[in-house]
C-alpha cells in the first residue's frame, strides 16, 4: 500500500504537469494576495497599539510626578501654574456634561429621524433627505464651534440672560446637532437591514405603520442602533473644536451646563499650541489627559460592545 | 361525497390584480371560499397563487403602485373588502396570515401570541394571559413552551416557530386564516404538524392555504383550485380535481407532466 501510493507520488513529481505547474504559480499569486490584505489590516492594528504606547510611555512621567490619588483626587487642574494641582476632574466633568447634553439632543432626534427615512418617507424623501444629512457630516466642526459661540449663545442669551458668553449648553447642543446625520445614517441602515418579512408579519396582525415601526422593527434593529449610540458618544467625547471655542478654557469642576468650562479634548489642543519644551510637566499632561480620554472612550465602547451582545437579534 | 353545500365565507368575483409595474397577476378571478373548509391553491411558480391569497389580506397595499380591480366578498355582511373606503387594517383584523418563512417578532414567545391583542389596544393583563394561553393550546405548541414563555422566540425551532405564527395570528379569533406555502420551509414531521393542525383548526376558522405540494393539497385540502398564468383554470372539491380533472392543463399538472 505504502509503497504504491509513494510510487504515485514519485511519478507526479517527476513529471509535473502544466496543470500542477499553473497551480502552483496560482497559489504563489494567492499567498501573495493574503499578505497584502494582511498588512493592510494589521497597520490599524499597529497604529493603534503605536498611540497606545506612547500614551502609555509619556504618561509615565508625568505620574512619576504625580500621584494618581491627586491625579483623581484633586479638583483643580493648574498644570502650567506656579502653583500647580493636577486633578483630572475639572476636565473630565467639562467633557461629560458637553457629551451629555450632545446626546440629549442627538440620540432623541437621530432616533426619531432614521424611524421616519426607513418607515415612513418615501422614497423620493428619503433620496433627497439622506445626502443632505450626509452632507452635514462634511462640514468643518471649526464652522460648528463658530455657529455655537456667534449664534447659538446669543440666542440662548435671551432665553438666560445670566449665561456666560462660553457655556457648555450652546456647544453641547451644536455638537448634537453635529452627531444627529452619524446616528440617523447608521440607525436607519440598520433599521432598512430588518427583513421586510418582519413587517409583513406585523401588518398581517392589524398592526399601523406606527406600531410596525415602533414595537417590531425598532427592537429589531436594536443592536445596530445601539452601534450608532456607541458611535456618537465617541464622537462626542472626543471633539475638540466645537467645545474649544464655545465651552471655554476654564477647568472647572463642574456638571452644570450653563457654566463654561474646559474638556479634556479643549485642554490638549489649549496647551499643545503653546511652546512648551519637550519633556516638561506640562508636556507630559497632555499625554496624561490624552489616556484618560482614551479610556473613557474605550469604556463607553466596552459597555456598547456588552449591550449589543445582549440584545442581538437574529433572524 | 359533501352532502350539503357549506356556507359561503368569501368569495372573489372578476378579480384582477395589476402590479406597480403594470404586470396584470391576476385575471377575471372567480372563486368561492366555504366556511370552516380548507381551499388550497395550486399551481406552477409565477402563477399568481400567492398574489391572489395576499389579496384577501389587502397585503398588497404595502407596497406602493399596486392596484385591484373587481370584489373580494366577505360573508355574511356581504362586504367587498377591496373598495377603496375599506380600512385595510380592518381587513387584517378578520382575516389573518401564515407566512412561508416563519417570521415570528424579536420578542418573547408570550409577546409574539400577544401581539395582535396588544395593537388592538388589549389592557387587561388577565385576557392577555388566557388568549396567549388558549392560541399555544390552538396551536399546539403549549405543551411544549408553557414554562419558557418569556424566551425569545428565535430560540424556537423552525417547526415550533411556524406553529407559533399560527399562533400569534389565531390569538385575535380570525375568520379567515391565509397560508402561504406554510411548510415549504420545514421537515417532513414539523410538516405532518402543520397539516395536522390545520385539519384541526377549520372547525373554527376558514382556510385558504398556497401549496406546492400537490400531496399536501390532497392530504389537507377539501376544494383544490388550479392556476396558471394568473387565471383560474379548474376549481373544484379536491378529490374530483386528483382523480377525475375536467381540463387536460389541470391532469398533467397534477400527474407531474408539466410544471
Amino acid at each position: 500500500m505504502n509503497t504504491a501510493t509513494n510510487m504515485q507520488n514519485q511519478s507526479t513529481a517527476l513529471s509535473i504537469s502544466p496543470r500542477l505547474a499553473k497551480n502552483v504559480r496560482r497559489n504563489i499569486k494567492e499567498r501573495v494576495i493574503e499578505l497584502i490584505l494582511m498588512l493592510a489590516a494589521l497597520s490599524a492594528v499597529f497604529t493603534t497599539f503605536a498611540i497606545v504606547a506612547i500614551l502609555l510611555y509619556e504618561s509615565l512621567g508625568f505620574f512619576k510626578v504625580v500621584s494618581l490619588v491627586e491625579f483623581f483626587t484633586s479638583t483643580e487642574w493648574t498644570p502650567l501654574f506656579e502653583d500647580a494641582h493636577y486633578g483630572i476632574m475639572p476636565l473630565v466633568s467639562g467633557t461629560l456634561t458637553t457629551s451629555a447634553v450632545a446626546l440629549a439632543v442627538a440620540v432623541p432626534v437621530g432616533t426619531i429621524g432614521a424611524i421616519y427615512l426607513s418607515e415612513f418617507a418615501s422614497h423620493k424623501v428619503r433620496e433627497i433627505v439622506k445626502p443632505m444629512l450626509e452632507l452635514l457630516v462634511g462640514v468643518p466642526t471649526i464652522a460648528f464651534g463658530y455657529f455655537a459661540l456667534l449664534f447659538i449663545t446669543p440666542l440662548l442669551q435671551k432665553v438666560f440672560p445670566e449665561l456666560p458668553g462660553f457655556n457648555m449648553l450652546s456647544a453641547g447642543i451644536v455638537m448634537g446637532v453635529m452627531i444627529v446625520p452619524y446616528i440617523a445614517s447608521v440607525a436607519e441602515d440598520a433599521m432598512r437591514a430588518v427583513p421586510m418579512s418582519m413587517r409583513e408579519g406585523s401588518y398581517a396582525m392589524g398592526a399601523t405603520r406606527f406600531q410596525t415601526a415602533i414595537r417590531v422593527v425598532t427592537p429589531a434593529a436594536v443592536s445596530g442602533i445601539v452601534a450608532a449610540y456607541i458611535l456618537a458618544i465617541s464622537r462626542a467625547v472626543g471633539e475638540t473644536m466645537v467645545v474649544a471655542v464655545a465651552a471655554g478654557q476654564q477647568p472647572i469642576l463642574t456638571f452644570n451646563p450653563m457654566d463654561g468650562a474646559a474638556t479634556i479634548t479643549a485642554y490638549i489642543v489649549q496647551v499643545a499650541m503653546g511652546d512648551l519644551p519637550h519633556g516638561s510637566i506640562g508636556y507630559q499632561s497632555i499625554f496624561a489627559a490624552g489616556l484618560v480620554l482614551f479610556a473613557l472612550t474605550l469604556g463607553f465602547n466596552i459597555i456598547g460592545h456588552v449591550v449589543r451582545k445582549k440584545f442581538r437579534e437574529q433572524y | 361525497m359533501i352532502n350539503a353545500t357549506p356556507a359561503l365565507k368569501a368569495e372573489s368575483r372578476d378579480l384582477n390584480f395589476f402590479y406597480s409595474n403594470g404586470n396584470q397577476a391576476l385575471k377575471s378571478v372567480n372563486m368561492p371560499l366555504y366556511e370552516n373548509k380548507i381551499t388550497a391553491l395550486i399551481g406552477p411558480s409565477g402563477c399568481g397563487k400567492s398574489t391572489f391569497l395576499r389579496c384577501f389580506n389587502r397585503m398588497h397595499d404595502l407596497y406602493p403602485g399596486n392596484k385591484y380591480e373587481g370584489k373580494i366578498v366577505m360573508h355574511p355582511d356581504n362586504t367587498n373588502i377591496l373598495e377603496a373606503g375599506v380600512d385595510p387594517i380592518e381587513v387584517r383584523m378578520r382575516i389573518s396570515m401564515v407566512f412561508q418563512k416563519p417570521n415570528p417578532f424579536p420578542k418573547s414567545i408570550f409577546e409574539n401570541v400577544a401581539y395582535g391583542l396588544r395593537v388592538r389596544g388589549e389592557k387587561n393583563k388577565r385576557t392577555v394571559a388566557d388568549k396567549v394561553e388558549e392560541a399555544l393550546k390552538g396551536a399546539a405548541l403549549w405543551n411544549e413552551v408553557k414554562d419558557r414563555q418569556q424566551d425569545l422566540a428565535f430560540n424556537l425551532s423552525g417547526g415550533q416557530q411556524q406553529r407559533l405564527c399560527i399562533a400569534r395570528a389565531l390569538a385575535t379569533d380570525p375568520e379567515i386564516m391565509l397560508f402561504d406555502e406554510p411548510t415549504s420551509a420545514l421537515d417532513p414531521i414539523a410538516t405532518a404538524n402543520i397539516e395536522e393542525l390545520m385539519s384541526e383548526l377549520k372547525s373554527k376558522l376558514t382556510i385558504l392555504v398556497v401549496t406546492h405540494n400537490m400531496q399536501q393539497a390532497a392530504r389537507v385540502s377539501d376544494y383544490t383550485a388550479y392556476m396558471y398564468l394568473g387565471e383560474m383554470m379548474e376549481y373544484g372539491d379536491t378529490d374530483t380535481i386528483f382523480t377525475r380533472p375536467t381540463r387536460k392543463e389541470t391532469e398533467d399538472y397534477i400527474t407531474g407532466k408539466f410544471g
